[in-house]
């Protein structure tokens, strides 16, 4: 089949946050021709969809819907001399910096010096958590749930269980409330909540949808439209919840299929693929930024670490784009009860890597972290309080004292 | 035609067998209708199988399952090829995993030529494990079946019905046949939406096809439900293995088993429980846990990649070991029961001897003066071009540019055929049948409401 050839000099995959972001550092980087493939049909990316406050804080310095927040970033991407092509799809590799796409232009091979992906994440959908039970219409993941209210204005009615209670949880009450619809409650497996304790009281108090901690969900009943969950609470007691709507919230996996294709190696923490600070990945010229990396953090998160992985490529472009250079050799991993640690790649040398992200799978009050090599200490700090679903900021002050080879090891005691 | 209707055939049941059948009945001059009760065809157990065309080496020598599925793989390989059904030729392997099972391998190669499969062979551990690299270690033996093909069975049902309405069948969805009396010479089926008259009657219900027999005055089988839990892995997970994986097979089951699928998936399953409620589709904690076990010591590295979606089918197995296939010549009366998991495979042979049998019993066959046209379905096989990478469609309609499924691919232009289609999709499964669409990896976060509302839109227009 004939493809169009484009030639760029900059191929960014994703038009969210972190996308835009990376896209309009490598312009001002002067990377020259830099192109954002977007499949959906406007760029901008989830925060499109989150038609409530809270966005903007730490990038923007100012508090913005999601909507406003996306044309904010939309608008100085396309100032900034960036090309978005919407509803163009990435589909496959036809080789190192080759990227297939199928858009409004017909079939084309985007030709590229550098790739960045950043192609987000979404959120774990029933039947990946193996959830039981008839398979009836009515289940939703809180991404299907905004564009069925926000963007298609289709209509909802009776009750919804949500399950999950991270922050996007409470992003999904919102979102059921605009459409006419009364949560149940939060469903969650874990102790506690896992969002801010102003957005958990204004859920538990002032909308009165309580959370149901210490519980699971075990079951799914009804024929062809969802009528029950089967819950079973922390006294290990299963009972069932007549509800006309399910929300699965969270539990985010990266959309690595395009990471996958281009061979990158994937961290078995995030099963985003493994990134240095500066979003460099295993393949020579092939960066990841956003949500793919780390999931999921707040847009503006994901914005600046975009932004930085963009200001990287731009500089690795200037210095010539050595696709044959020495590629990062030391991994970064954690041990259970700690989930994933970003970055999780590294090159040993003076330059530090900044701060690390790491997750847990449990609240951990006040533990101890330990920084090892080969058996060696290399640092250990005393974290806060440790949240599940919650990224925590880690010093890598001990970056300096890792050596070539081995991988380095955090836990938590 | 009016609601009520008088045809010279009615067929009950609009799955794999009943689509066939009205297909085969369509060569003729016959007034035919095809009675579903859902609202789309191929939707009990033709939807939810391991999607398997069988040889049919294991089956009862001598049994007529045994013989019409060994016809069934042949016409439908040649059928799917016409139509472009998607149908992967990958072979399969059957492993044994201890002594017990590899002593039996060589009465499994005999079960097999006795069934009049040629091709099934020893194939030692070497060869095993070059084509199947990812297996787990601990095998003892194993036979090679290269005929055992993988196929979409979901096109299979729609392809039938296609054809069938094209040469004039009267399909009627959404109508459950409450009653079944006489009015002279005539069947007189009662039916939530009207009278139905009929000369002949096929009894094509599937799982609910004896307690059809019952209201037709016959007692020969019981639908002994069982049903079998099904997981499908993530696309990443195709790497893993290229062929069907059998294990040996034991009195009651064909065992868990690992297969590619079409669309580029892996199937782990299925489980095979009895169950009392044959509609009971649900799947359970421990027939989920059970697979994952059994995918586990397969196939170690499958259980690491991400679960697409569960299912469960329900077979419609019977006391007996054979088909439950009897024309009732003096009742013009044809009960085509008990058709297992084989089913898919076996389609249009069950519809070939069906119909001959029914010609043979006073039916008058006349061939139409047209053949039916075979239809061309859309290509939803992993390994075709599917539209979104082909100059052909999208040079022809820029519909086809526009990929509104990200994970399976699916553009604009094949949602609007499939809701524009001779057998339209009436509901988003529908849809997904049609296309792929929402039966990817993300089920639906990203395009799930687009389809919602491109079929909502659609079915607005119809009833305008």
């Amino acid at each position: 089949m004939s493809r169009t050839i484009l030639p760029v000099d900059a191929l960014v995959v994703g038009a969210g946050p972190a996308g835009l972001a990376a896209a309009t550092a490598l312009k001002a980087g002067g990377a020259g021709r830099v192109v954002v493939v977007e499949r959906e049909d406007e760029a901008g990316g989830t925060p499109r969809l989150c038609e409530h406050s809270g966005f903007g804080l730490r990038d923007l310095r100012r508090l913005l819907s999601g909507p406003a927040y996306a044309r904010r970033w939309v608008e100085r991407a396309v100032a900034g001399g960036v090309d978005i092509r919407t509803r163009s799809m990435v589909t496959g590799w036809a080789g190192p910096g080759r990227a297939e796409v199928t858009g409004p232009d017909g079939l084309l091979a985007v030709h590229a010096r550098a790739v960045v992906l950043a192609t987000g994440a979404r959120e774990r959908p029933r039947a990946a958590r193996l959830v039981p039970g008839s398979r009836p219409a009515g289940i939703f993941t809180t991404g299907q749930l905004q564009q069925w209210v926000h963007r298609q204005h289709l209509p909802l009615h009776g009750r919804a269980l949500i399950v999950g209670a991270e922050h996007v949880s409470y992003s999904a009450v919102l979102t059921l409330r605009q459409a006419g619809v009364h949560p149940v409650a939060l469903v969650t497996n874990l102790a506690g909540t896992q969002t801010f304790r102003a957005f958990d009281l204004a859920t538990r108090v002032g909308l009165r949808v309580p959370v149901w901690t210490g519980t699971s969900v075990i079951g799914l009943t009804g024929r062809e439209r969802v009528d029950g969950v089967l819950v079973r609470g922390p006294d290990g007691t299963a009972r069932a919840v007549a509800v006309d709507t399910v929300i699965f919230t969270g539990d985010f996996i990266p959309d690595n299929e395009l990471a996958r294709l281009a061979s990158l190696s994937v961290d078995q923490g995030t099963l985003g693929p493994a990134c240095t600070a500066d979003g460099g990945t295993t393949a020579p010229g092939v960066f990841a930024a956003g949500n793919l990396v780390h999931p999921a953090e707040t847009a503006d998160v994901a914005a600046r670490r975009g932004d930085h992985v963009g200001q990287a490529a731009a500089s690795w472009m200037r210095r010539g784009g050595d696709r044959t250079s020495p590629r990062p050799t030391v991994r970064l991993r954690v041990a259970d009860p700690l989930l994933w640690v970003v970055p999780n790649l590294m090159e040993p040398g003076p330059a530090g890597i900044g701060p690390l992200l790491v997750r847990t799978k449990a609240f951990l009050e006040h533990p101890r972290l330990e920084v090892t090599q080969a058996g060696r200490i290399l640092g250990s700090h005393r974290l806060r309080r440790m949240i599940p679903n919650r990224s925590h900021t880690v010093p890598s002050d001990w970056s300096g004292l890792v050596q070539p080879g081995e991988d380095v090891h955090l836990s938590v005691s | 035609m009016t609601a009520s209707g008088r045809f010279d055939v009615a067929v009950i049941g609009a799955g794999v067998v009943g689509t066939a059948i009205a297909r085969q009945l369509a060569r003729y001059r016959l007034r035919t209708a095809l009675l579903e009760r859902a609202n789309d065809v191929g939707t009990g157990t033709s939807k939810a199988n391991t999607a398997i065309v069988h040889t049919g080496f294991d089956t009862q020598p001598g049994s007529l399952e045994s013989s019409l599925v060994r016809r069934g793989h042949e016409l439908l390989s040649s059928y799917a090829r016409t139509a472009g059904i998607a149908l992967e030729e990958t072979g399969a392997v059957l492993v044994a995993w201890d002594v017990a099972q590899a002593a039996r391998l060589d009465e499994i190669v005999a079960k097999a030529r006795a069934n009049g499969y040629e091709h099934a062979t020893r194939m030692d551990l070497e060869e095993l494990s070059r084509r199947e690299p990812y297996l787990a270690d601990g095998a003892t033996g194993a036979v090679a079946i290269p005929d055992e093909a993988i196929i979409c069975p979901w096109s299979t049902s729609i392809a039938f019905a296609s054809e069938a309405v094209g040469a004039g069948v009267e399909l009627r969805l959404g109508v459950d046949v409450t009653d079944v009396g006489h009015e002279g010479d005539s069947w007189v089926l009662q039916t939530s939406k009207g009278p139905v008259r009929a000369d002949w009657v096929v009894n094509a219900a599937g799982l609910h096809s004896d307690l059809l027999d019952r209201r037709f005055g016959h007692d020969g089988f019981t639908i002994a439900p069982r049903r079998g839990q099904l997981i499908v892995f993530d696309k990443l997970a195709r790497t893993l293995v290229s062929s069907i994986v059998l294990p040996v097979p034991t009195e009651r089951t064909k065992g868990v088993l690992v297969a590619p699928t079409v669309y580029g998936n892996v199937l782990l399953g299925p489980t095979a429980e009895d169950i009392d409620d044959r509609y009971d589709t649900a799947t359970t904690a421990d027939g989920l846990d059970g697979l994952l076990d059994a995918g586990r010591r397969l196939l170690p590295a499958l259980v690491h990649e991400e679960v697409t979606a569960t299912y469960a089918g329900v077979r419609a197995a019977t006391e007996h070991r054979d088909y439950q296939i009897t024309i009732h010549e003096e009742d013009r009366y044809a009960c085509v029961g008990g058709i297992r998991s084989t089913g898919l495979t076996a389609s249009l042979a069950i519809a070939e001897y069906v119909v001959e049998q029914m010609g043979a019993a006073g039916l008058t066959l006349v061939e139409a003066d047209q053949e039916p046209q075979i239809p061309h379905m859309p290509e939803l096989g992993e390994r075709a071009i599917r539209a979104f990478e082909s100059d052909r469609w999208i040079g022809a309609d820029p519909a086809y540019r526009h990929i509104v499924c990200f994970c399976e691919r699916v553009t604009e232009g094949e949602v609007r055929d499939a809701l524009s289609s001779v057998v339209p999709a009436t509901d988003v499964g529908g849809v997904g049948r049609r296309t792929r669409a929402t039966n990817g990896r993300c089920q639906g976060f990203f395009c799930g409401a687009d389809i919602a509302a491109r079929l909502a839109a659609r079915l607005a227009a119809v009833r305008r």
